[in-house]
């Protein structure tokens, strides 16, 4: 899949999550970019990520996830 | 609010939780505020965001003490200042699987083993009830097990010395034997919810290991709104009716085109048993004191026709209400709920026809609906959509039916009497008036957190809190049970006075609506005047405290011959009344300090 199908998808996530429709991610965005970014967000991104792109994160991935860049690496691998 | 009805999606729950939140905060309804204390064996941050919606959707606001990870025990034992200070309406122990620290390490373990490490394991946690009751007053609900989803030995994992499946159903089984010893402990059963959830969806190993979470993420709105439904039905919010559409719902075929030889129930055909199955389902909500209810687009006579089957489980005399007309049936679910004294959001729909559910949900949104589209189906919808959830049982639910179906008589003869009070007298009516007897408590308990509309106060008291005020020397506490020549209607009104010398302060006075008109309220002026003289009391203070739903009773005090003290912009009112040269009011109901029959209940 490609970065730009990914993205739009992604960010509607991320605004459903964090409950802002103001919410634009890059590929660069970090979870100090988003002031309620905490760990029961986290939780909830990762399964709603996993949801939408039809995929299960890695534990190791998970845990090596930097930013926005790295899930969207992620998800254009093994996402649908 | 749909997203949060059974059946719901899980995952849009969890990725839209903020903004249906939002939603509901924002919906403009009224809600009562009860604090949840939530001490884990696990990480319970999801489990705490999804409960808090399905209570706001049940239309009670939480607010939530969080133990730290794995604290339960200590928070419970030890104690914990912040939980102290939180002063919790309701506490729920979240332990799982996770939680086990005694199963048989290794098969060579011996027998009398097993069973010291299992009254150990449960002697771990009854340390914690019995703490948490001691300190707090307040209802506790705690998880029982689920099974583990990886086993060694197969089939022989549950029944073998030192079987881990074994281990867990013994240690569930004395759960339960614990809880039903004891009042205030209810068991939330995760060993059927995990089952029905399937095991494989249940575990995940990963988010244990990742988050400390005993279960899937996926699974926790599964988790968090079976838990809510023990929660409103310990409050008083369950349904009250099941309102059943008739052809295809009830039995296979339309009566009106098919005739009574026509229609499908019985054992002489598949369609005719499971009508059979769903009639026999039915009528056991019936036997927990549900109400049932016809609402049927039919010709009134076909309708009986039908019901009189001679292959139905359900009889006619099963249903408080019968509608049977061409009429639209939300005006026909509101007519009934006028007739039984119940909000229409006391209803169940079911109906086999999606359109005429979603009638009925746009014109009577808080009635809930249940589209029937097999019978199969609608039983599942029923059992997991917690609408009936049963925490605590009383002879009166075990009898509503029949005292509905006295008042359907009573209401028939009324019109008869050339005066009401003619009427009333007609009636027989005997009232025990008494102080709240340990047989009455739960029934008192279940009257505070279900009456809204005749309720001075509207004040919630927990079971442990009505134990509390039945044994306080400063308080005078009545319970008013009313009999008459059509039935026993149990106990239908309660007052709470607090004794602050020579003042008695009202602070609940309710009376169910099923015997308004009835003159039961002066029945128990004249029984608390009584009282309080002999407590030495001279005036007698009332407070009439406005809610949405009681303003039916906000000149009671008045029509008393109360004097009014003060009346506040929001609408409540003080009143007092001085009690010296009090007359008893009363002139229909004869009052009895003991009953006469059912004396051993």
């Amino acid at each position: 899949m490609k970065t730009n199908e990914i993205i739009p998808r992604l960010n509607e996530v991320f605004r459903d999550v964090f409950g802002d429709s103001s919410i634009s991610v890059t590929e660069k965005t970090t979870a100090d970019d988003i002031e309620d970014w905490d760990s029961l967000a986290h939780i909830s991104l990762v399964a709603a990520v996993e949801a939408e792109f039809g995929l299960r994160f890695k534990m190791r991935e998970v845990s090596a996830m930097k930013n926005v860049g790295d899930m969207i690496n992620l998800i254009a691998e093994r996402g649908r | 609010m749909k997203e949060l009805s059974f059946p719901f999606d899980s995952k849009n729950i969890i990725r839209r939780s903020p903004a249906l939140r939002k939603q509901l905060l924002s919906d403009g309804s009224t809600r009562i505020k009860k604090k949840v204390a939530v001490l884990g064996g696990s990480t319970t941050d999801h489990i705490i965001a999804s409960l808090e919606l399905f209570l706001l959707n049940f239309g009670i606001e939480p607010e939530f003490y969080q133990s730290g990870y794995n604290k339960f025990y200590e928070d419970a034992v030890f104690g914990d200042p912040k939980l102290d200070s939180f002063a919790p309406d309701i506490i729920y122990i979240h332990t799982t699987l996770r939680n086990i620290t005694k199963l048989p390490s290794v098969p060579s373990v011996k027998a009398e083993q097993v069973t010291n490490d299992l009254n150990e394991q449960f002697e771990l946690f009854r340390q914690v009830w019995e703490s948490l009751m001691k300190r707090f007053d307040c209802p506790i609900i705690q998880n029982n097990f689920e099974l583990p989803l990886f086993r060694h030995t197969g089939s022989y994992d549950c029944w073998s010395t030192t079987g881990h499946a074994a281990f867990i159903e013994r240690l569930n089984v004395m759960f339960s034997d614990y809880a039903r010893s004891v009042s205030g402990l209810y068991i939330h059963d995760i060993n059927y919810l995990s089952a029905v959830c399937g095991l494989t969806n249940w575990h995940d190993s990963e988010a244990w290991y990742m988050y400390k979470y005993a279960m899937s993420t996926s699974v926790i709105p599964d988790l968090a709104y079976s838990l809510a439904c023990m929660i409103k039905s310990i409050y008083g919010k369950n349904r009250k009716v099941i309102d059943l559409d008739l052809d295809n719902t009830l039995w296979g075929g339309v009566i009106g085109d098919d005739g009574q030889d026509g229609i499908e129930i019985g054992p002489e055909t598949a369609v005719g048993q499971s009508f059979t199955e769903f009639q026999s389902f039915i009528r056991g909500y019936r036997d927990y004191g549900i109400l049932l209810a016809v609402c049927s687009k039919n010709d009134e006579e076909n309708a009986l026709l039908g019901l009189e089957h001679p292959s139905n489980v359900l009889k006619k005399t099963d249903f408080v209400s019968i509608k049977a007309n061409w009429e639209p049936k939300d005006r026909n679910i509101a007519e009934s709920a006028q007739e039984l004294s119940l909000g229409p959001d006391s209803f169940v729909f079911i109906d086999d026809n999606p359109a005429e559910c979603a009638i009925v949900e746009g014109q009577l949104p808080m009635v809930q609906t249940v589209s029937f589209s097999s019978v199969h189906e609608a039983m599942y919808k029923l059992t997991r959509s917690g609408y009936f959830e049963v925490t605590a049982i009383s002879d009166d639910d075990l009898h509503r039916s029949e005292m509905y179906a006295a008042n359907a008589l009573r209401a028939a003869q009324q019109k008869s009497f050339g005066s009401y009070e003619d009427y009333l007298v007609s009636l027989e009516m005997q009232a025990v008036i008494c102080d709240f007897k340990p047989v009455y408590i739960q029934r008192i308990t279940q009257l505070t957190n279900k009456s809204n509309q005749f309720n001075l106060t509207t004040r919630r008291y927990s079971e442990n809190e009505i134990q509390a005020v039945s044994q306080s020397t400063d308080h005078i506490c009545l319970c008013g049970r009313l009999i008459d020549k059509f039935g026993d209607n149990g106990i239908v009104s309660v007052v709470i006075g607090r004794i602050d010398e020579d003042i008695l302060h009202i602070e609940l006075w309710l009376m169910s609506c099923r015997v308004l008109k009835r003159d039961m309220e002066l029945a128990m002026l004249d029984e608390l005047v009584r009282h309080a003289k002999t407590a030495g009391i001279r005036i007698i203070k009332g407070y009439y405290y406005r809610s949405p739903k009681n303003s039916m009773v906000s000149e009671f005090y008045g029509s008393l011959g109360f004097v009014l003290d003060e009346k506040s912009e929001n609408g409540d009112s003080v009143w007092h009344t001085e009690i010296e040269n009090y007359k008893n009011k009363n002139k229909v109901i004869r009052i009895t300090e003991k009953e006469h029959h059912n004396e051993n209940k």
